[in-house]
């Protein structure tokens, strides 16, 4: 029996029906990709991982941006928890400003529902200016907040007047949609109505670029600017990560959007192309073929032969710096295996630089992702709207006859689709081994078993499950977080990554504590062998 | 102590009839607790003659948790104690939410008293959410009264109710005591109450007739009993009291499907000219 089969064996038949469609075996994509189930309800009693509406909007998107206020409307909890918990990194700029240590809250009690929290949102408002002088406020609404419909986007219209600030509130209460993938498309749209677009300032040079869906978790962000700056290019703006109001503002201005994280970010990549005509790319920042693809494909879109010949020096250049360390770890490492369950793109990114040390991957999923993160782009037009994704507000946005440039012509623009996969996303199943499993909203049910049964050694995920699976003897590193570590993008990151793994899959800790299900595994082993579940 | 709630459609005249029959039960010498559950604050007007009452929403906002149940507990006509919820504003916050607390709140203070006969709690209008069934969950009110009046709308109030009461007669304990139909002077207007009660399963408990004299009262911040307790509307009213002292017909509900009401509006509700 395969290890599909055996975990969907213990499924009654209702949660069989919806979970069969969520997993699959890779087989090789030749033939065309596989459907896989994704962005639907997870079914109540499953033990999921996702998170909420609220937790995409405020803690992913809107967040990390170090010079706005962010107030969570609603009571502590929501608020406290979104606190620093992504480990998005900032610095202050030459304003001064940043803002993201803190935690704004209107601390909602009991009165404030029933009498309707908006007064106590104006005077969290009032203090955040008199204090702070912040030049923006975001508010993010939370569930109760939706249920007595304050009308948060009255109030901040009206600090807007009253201080003469920007105020942007996000109506991102978390029992929206099906995962926090409805709170990363409500940020978007608040993002590309208010921010982009509202500063004309051009960059310094023609090879300007933005940064989507890089939110500097460990100092990512700080590496991948690093090099793209030692090329020669402008990082107008980086979203969302150290990002600043100022900077989102003219971000529109440039000839390049470069996407990382593609999940969270392509609403704000495609209304960039339909109004100011922003041609965008796929990118990965993560290991260190990808990242050289990156750079190659990046210079290649602005087609200038001293930007290509610069690239390879400093390809050369960092790579020369690193390959010792890479080769160390790379013998330390080579013939392990992965699992990985991240949100809706490291899942697929880290492949590569486990790749480059010598690691497989067993298992990939992710918590939130859509069809087209696993199948690729091209499946777009197939995925069908329900009545949960239908929640979620679709912006229509336009051309912008005044300000619409096209970089490229219409011909080189389709030699580059063809060539370095110019607005497109092949997705995370093209780029898996044979043999390897997809699966979709993985539960933690499914994380034990599949521990068990492919006995990865180390799995990758998040604070919800990693301790079961340490204590399982299983090594496991958050992604969401990198634990206390990171930047692991880029050249260097990659040397900080490989290091990590060592010195977890090498801590004597693994032998020093023997935990009784340990002293109990052959028995279950041979147990298993000898009779099948019931 | 039989905990009471009054329910109907929006207007019909619950505050109305709730302070009515009350001065009725204390003629009857009961001791008796009107919770108002309405954040317009007005369920208690007629006997404490005028809105003096400071809401508990209000005290607790002001003053935080610690309450002297004195500040909210007001005495009235025939010894009748008030308590008003109160509530947001019209169009912010959560009325709904807001009965859960107060209820929760003056059963903390000591407000339910072991010498009261009845606690009333008179609800605004429809049960649109969680918070205005607050009365008749958890075991609070066990018996329940629907004004109504030969209306469609006010007959299909009485049924939407009905359909409450059933979902939490299970795990309430909740019952339907009766209709009380408060005359709007239409067409059948009697015949037609009390054959939607009988559907439901229930009564209509007693027809209180259309008279200008509780309005004459009703200017004057009194209820008619004592205004003008020799007049026949008063007379009314304490028959009224004495046939919820005396009932003992209380049911589950069974709701009438919307063919079947309108099937019976148009058997009794139209008089041949």
């Amino acid at each position: 029996m395969d290890v599909k089969s055996e975990i969907l064996g213990r499924y009654n038949a209702k949660v069989f029906k919806n979970r069969k469609d969520h997993i699959l075996r890779v087989t090789g994509t030749e033939g065309g990709v596989p459907e896989i189930a994704a962005n639907t309800r997870a079914m109540p009693g499953i033990m999921t991982n996702r998170g909420c509406c609220y937790a995409g909007c405020k803690g992913v998107v809107v967040g990390p941006i170090r010079d706005a206020v962010t107030i969570t409307h609603g009571p502590i909890g929501c608020g406290f928890y979104t606190w620093g918990t992504r480990r998005n990194k900032a610095r202050a700029g030459e304003d001064g400003k940043n803002f993201i240590q803190y935690c704004f809250s209107t601390d909602m009690q009991e009165s404030d529902i029933v009498f309707g929290g908006d007064k106590k949102l104006r005077q969290a408002i009032k203090e955040a200016v008199e204090i702070f002088h912040p030049q923006t406020v975001f508010i993010c609404s939370t569930c109760p907040v939706g249920l007595i419909g304050d009308d948060i986007h009255a109030v901040a219209a009206e600090a807007e007047k009253l201080y003469g600030i920007t105020c942007t509130a996000f109506s991102c209460e978390g029992y929206k949609g099906v995962s926090q993938s409805g709170g990363h498309h409500i940020a978007n749209n608040g993002l590309m109505k208010r921010l982009i677009g509202s500063n004309d300032t051009p960059p310094e040079t023609k090879y300007s670029v933005n940064l989507l869906g890089e939110y500097n978790i460990g100092g990512d962000g700080w590496e991948v600017e690093r090099i793209l700056r030692r090329i020669g290019y402008d990082v107008v703006s980086v979203f969302t990560g150290d990002g600043s109001v100022e900077r989102i503002s003219r971000s529109h201005m440039v000839n390049l959007n470069l996407v990382q994280c593609h999940r969270s970010i392509n609403y704000v990549a495609e209304m960039m192309k339909t109004v100011y005509g922003v041609d965008w790319l796929k990118v990965n920042f993560i290991g260190l073929d990808a990242v050289c693809d990156s750079l190659r494909n990046i210079a290649e879109f602005f087609g200038d032969e001293d930007l290509k010949r610069r690239t390879e020096e400093v390809v050369a250049e960092e790579m020369a710096g690193i390959a010792e360390d890479m080769a160390f770890f790379k013998n330390k490492l080579e013939g392990r295996t992965a699992a990985l369950f991240v949100g809706g793109s490291r899942s697929h990114h880290y492949q590569a630089l486990l790749k480059n040390l010598g690691v497989s991957t067993v298992l990939a999923g992710y918590e939130f992702a859509h069809r087209d993160d696993y199948e690729g782009r091209d499946i777009i037009p197939e995925i069908k709207e329900d009545a949960d994704s239908k929640n979620i507000e679709q912006l229509e946005v336009e051309r912008d006859p005044k300000r619409y440039r096209a970089f490229l012509s219409p011909e080189r623009y389709e030699e580059l689709k063809a060539s370095i996969g110019l607005e497109n996303y092949r997705g995370m199943i093209r780029d898996m081994p044979d043999g390897s499993y997809v699966v979709d909203d993985l539960n933690h049910f499914e994380t034990e078993q599949f521990s068990k049964l492919l006995r990865p050694d180390i799995f990758f995920s998040g604070i919800k499950d990693k301790y079961v699976l340490q204590k399982g003897g299983t090594l496991s590193r958050q992604l969401h977080s990198y634990d206390y570590s990171g930047p692991y993008a880029g050249f260097k990151g990659a040397v900080v990554f490989g290091r990590d793994l060592v010195m977890g899959l090498y801590a004597p800790a693994w032998n020093m504590v023997t935990p009784p299900w340990k002293k109990e595994r052959p028995e279950k082993d041979s147990e298993k062998e000898g009779s099948s579940h019931a | 102590m039989r905990q009471v709630a009054i329910y109907g459609k929006g207007g019909i005249g619950k505050s109305t009839t709730t302070q009515n029959l009350n001065a009725g039960l204390a003629a009857m010498g009961k001791n008796i607790m009107i919770v108002g559950c309405d954040p317009k604050a007005d369920s208690t007007r007629l006997i404490l003659g005028g809105l003096a009452q400071t809401s508990v929403l209000d005290t607790l906002r002001e003053e935080g948790e610690d309450i002297d149940l004195d500040l909210v507990l007001k005495m009235g006509y025939g010894g009748i104690r008030c308590v008003e919820s109160g509530g947001p504003e019209p169009g912010v916050g959560c009325a709904g939410r807001g009965i859960i607390t107060s209820i929760s709140l003056l059963e903390r203070l000591g407000a339910y008293t072991d010498d009261l006969d009845y606690v009333f709690y008179d609800v605004l209008g429809d049960v649109v959410c969680g918070g205005f069934a607050m009365p008749i969950r958890e075991g609070k009110a066990r018996e329940i009264y629907i004004v109504c009046s030969g209306e469609m709308m006010a007959l299909y109030a009485a049924n939407n109710i009905s359909k409450g009461i059933r979902k939490y007669a299970n795990t309430g304990g909740v019952r339907l005591g009766g209709l009380i139909c408060n005359s709007r002077n239409v067409d059948g207007e009697a015949d037609l109450v009390s054959a939607v009660a009988k559907e439901l399963g229930t009564q209509m408990i007693h027809f209180v007739p259309r008279d200008n004299m509780v309005q004459r009262a009703e200017i004057n911040k009194k209820t008619v009993i004592e205004y003008d307790p020799d007049c026949s509307q008063a007379g009314e009213y304490r028959a009224l009291a004495q046939k919820i002292d005396g009932n003992d017909m209380f049911v589950i509900p069974k709701p009438l499907t919307q063919e079947r009401l309108e099937a019976l509006l148009m058997e009794h509700g139209i008089l041949d000219a």
